[in-house]
C-alpha cells in the first residue's frame, strides 16, 4: 500500500532527539514564548491606545512631557534623551547577534567580548530608564488639578511659555502642618502635603498680571487651549482644589492620571523584561568564560538567550512609538 | 557549517552581503536610519502630515509604518527569522499578527465609541467642572 507507515521512522519521532520545524526544543519553546509575551505586550499598548482614543480632545502631549536630557538644566530638549535610549538597545542587539554570530563559529574570546558588550548596553538602558521615571516623578513646573479632576496648567501670557508655580504662588506662614503619627491622632498619618495650597496660588497669580491658565483641552490644531486672564482667575478661584507637583498612580501634573500609569505600568514592564535579559545574559556570560559551551561544541544556549534580548528590544521599538512619536 | 547557513540579502536581493557580519552591520545603520527619520519628524512634526487618514493623522500613519518596518528587520535579520523553515515562520508571525489586528481594532474601535458618548452633549456627561 501506498500509505505505509515506515516503523523505523516512526520510532525515531517517538524516540525523541528529532527537530520538528527544523528547530530544536529549546529555540522553538522560546519563539512561542516570545508569541504570548508579545500579546502580553500588545494587550498593554491597545488598552493605552484605547485611553487615548477615548481622551481624544485631552491627552498629554509627549513632547511637553519628556523634555529633559541630564546635564542640560533648563533646556527643553523633547526626544533626544528617548532617541539616545533606542540606540542604545539597537547597540546591544547588534552586539548581541555579533555574539550569536561567534559562537557559530566556536569563537569563544570574541562570545565573551560581544556579550559583555550586550550587558554593558543592557545596563545603560535600564539606568536611562530610571532616570526618566526620576524625572517624570519629580516633575517640572506644577499644576492645579480642579473638582473634576483635569488639570491647570500656568503660562506667561507674553512669552507663552510654562511658568512655574513655585515661581510665583505666595508662601503663608499659617499654611497647615502635615498630619504625622505623633502630632495628630496617633494612628493615623497623611502622605505629603503639596508644596502651596490654592490660596497661596491664587493669590500669587492675582498679583503677578501676565499669568494665564492652559486646560488640557487640545484644539483644532493640537495645542492646549490657553484662556484669557478673566477666565483664568475664575476657573482657579471656582474649581482648583489641589496643586500637584510630578506625576504618580494618583494625580499627574502632565495631565490625564492614566497616562503616568500607562507609562508607569509599560515601561517599567518592559523595564523588568530587560532587568531579567539582563540577568540570563550575565548568567551565559560566565558559562561562556568557564567553556561549558566549548565542551558542549554549540554555543545554541546564546542564541536561545539572544533571542530573547532581541525581543526585548523589538517591544522597545513599539513603546517607543507609541509612548513618544504617535 | 550547512546547519548555520545565513541568507545574506535583504530587500528581496536588492543589496548582497558579502559575510554575516556585513549583514548584521547594515541591518543595523538601517534601523538607525529609519530611527534618525522617526525622530526629526517627532521634533519638527510637519504642518502637511497633520492631515487625517482613516481617523489617525498621516504622522502617525508614518510613525506606526517606519516601526513595522523595523520590526521586521529585527525579526527577521536579528533574531534569523530569515533562516528558519516558512512553517514556524508563519506559527509565530501569524499567529500573533492576527491575536494583535483582532485586538487593536476591537479596543480602539470601544475607545472612540466612548469618546463620542463622553463629548455627545445631550448625554449629560460632564467631565470638567
Amino acid at each position: 500500500m501506498g500509505t505505509a507507515v515506515n516503523t523505523t521512522s516512526n520510532e525515531k519521532v517517538w524516540g525523541g532527539g528529532n527537530k520538528p520545524l527544523n528547530a530544536s526544543y529549546g529555540k522553538m519553546m522560546m519563539w512561542f514564548f516570545i508569541v504570548s509575551d508579545a500579546l502580553t505586550f500588545s494587550g498593554f499598548i491597545v488598552s493605552y491606545g484605547f485611553a487615548r482614543f477615548k481622551y481624544a480632545n485631552s491627552w498629554p502631549i509627549a513632547d511637553e512631557v519628556f523634555t529633559h536630557v541630564p546635564f542640560m538644566h533648563g533646556q527643553e530638549l523633547p526626544m533626544i534623551y528617548v532617541a539616545f535610549m533606542t540606540f542604545v538597545l539597537i547597540m546591544s542587539s547588534v552586539t548581541m547577534v555579533l555574539a550569536v554570530d561567534a559562537g557559530h563559529k566556536m569563537n569563544k574570546s570574541k562570545v565573551t567580548f560581544y556579550m559583555f558588550l550586550t550587558i554593558i548596553g543592557g545596563i545603560i538602558f535600564v539606568g536611562s530608564q530610571a532616570w526618566e521615571w526620576a524625572t517624570f516623578i519629580k516633575g517640572d513646573y506644577g499644576a492645579v488639578k480642579t473638582k473634576g479632576g483635569n488639570i491647570l496648567q500656568f503660562l506667561d501670557m507674553e512669552t507663552s511659555k510654562r511658568v512655574s508655580v513655585t515661581d510665583f504662588a505666595f508662601v503663608y506662614a499659617d499654611s497647615r502642618n502635615q498630619h504625622e503619627k505623633y502630632n495628630g491622632i496617633w494612628y493615623r498619618d497623611e502622605g505629603t502635603l503639596p508644596l502651596y495650597s490654592v490660596e497661596e496660588v491664587i493669590a500669587g497669580m492675582e498679583a503677578s498680571p501676565n499669568i494665564v491658565i492652559r486646560t488640557q483641552i487640545l484644539d483644532d490644531k493640537g495645542h492646549k487651549t490657553v484662556l484669557s486672564r478673566e477666565e483664568s482667575l475664575n476657573i482657579l478661584k471656582t474649581t482648583g482644589v489641589s496643586v500637584v507637583n510630578g506625576a504618580n498612580l494618583i494625580e499627574n501634573e502632565y495631565g490625564a492620571p492614566l497616562f503616568a500609569n500607562f507609562f508607569f505600568f509599560i515601561t517599567g514592564f518592559h523595564g523588568f523584561h530587560v532587568f531579567s535579559g539582563i540577568v540570563l545574559n550575565i548568567i551565559i556570560f560566565f558559562n561562556v568564560i568557564i567553556g561549558t559551551y566549548e565542551k558542549r561544541k554549540s554555543y545554541e544556549m546564546v542564541e536561545k538567550v539572544g533571542l530573547y534580548w532581541h525581543f526585548v528590544d523589538l517591544v522597545w521599538v513599539f513603546v517607543f512609538t507609541f509612548f513618544y512619536l504617535v | 557549517m550547512a546547519e548555520h547557513a545565513h541568507k545574506l540579502e535583504i530587500f528581496r536581493g536588492l543589496i548582497k552581503f558579502k559575510s554575516n557580519t556585513q549583514k548584521i552591520i547594515g541591518v543595523l545603520i538601517l534601523l538607525s536610519l529609519v530611527t534618525l527619520v522617526e525622530v526629526v519628524l517627532g521634533i519638527y512634526k510637519p504642518a502637511i502630515l497633520n492631515e487625517y487618514f482613516l481617523n489617525l493623522k498621516l504622522l502617525n500613519w508614518i510613525f506606526i509604518i517606519l516601526t513595522i518596518v523595523k520590526a521586521y528587520y529585527i525579526t527577521w535579520d536579528f533574531m534569523h527569522m530569515r533562516d528558519e523553515t516558512s512553517i514556524l515562520r508563519r506559527v509565530v508571525v501569524w499567529t500573533a499578527v492576527f491575536l494583535i489586528l483582532y485586538l487593536t481594532f476591537i479596543l480602539i474601535q470601544e475607545g472612540g465609541y466612548i469618546f463620542d458618548e463622553f463629548s455627545d452633549t445631550s448625554n449629560y456627561i460632564k467631565t470638567d467642572f
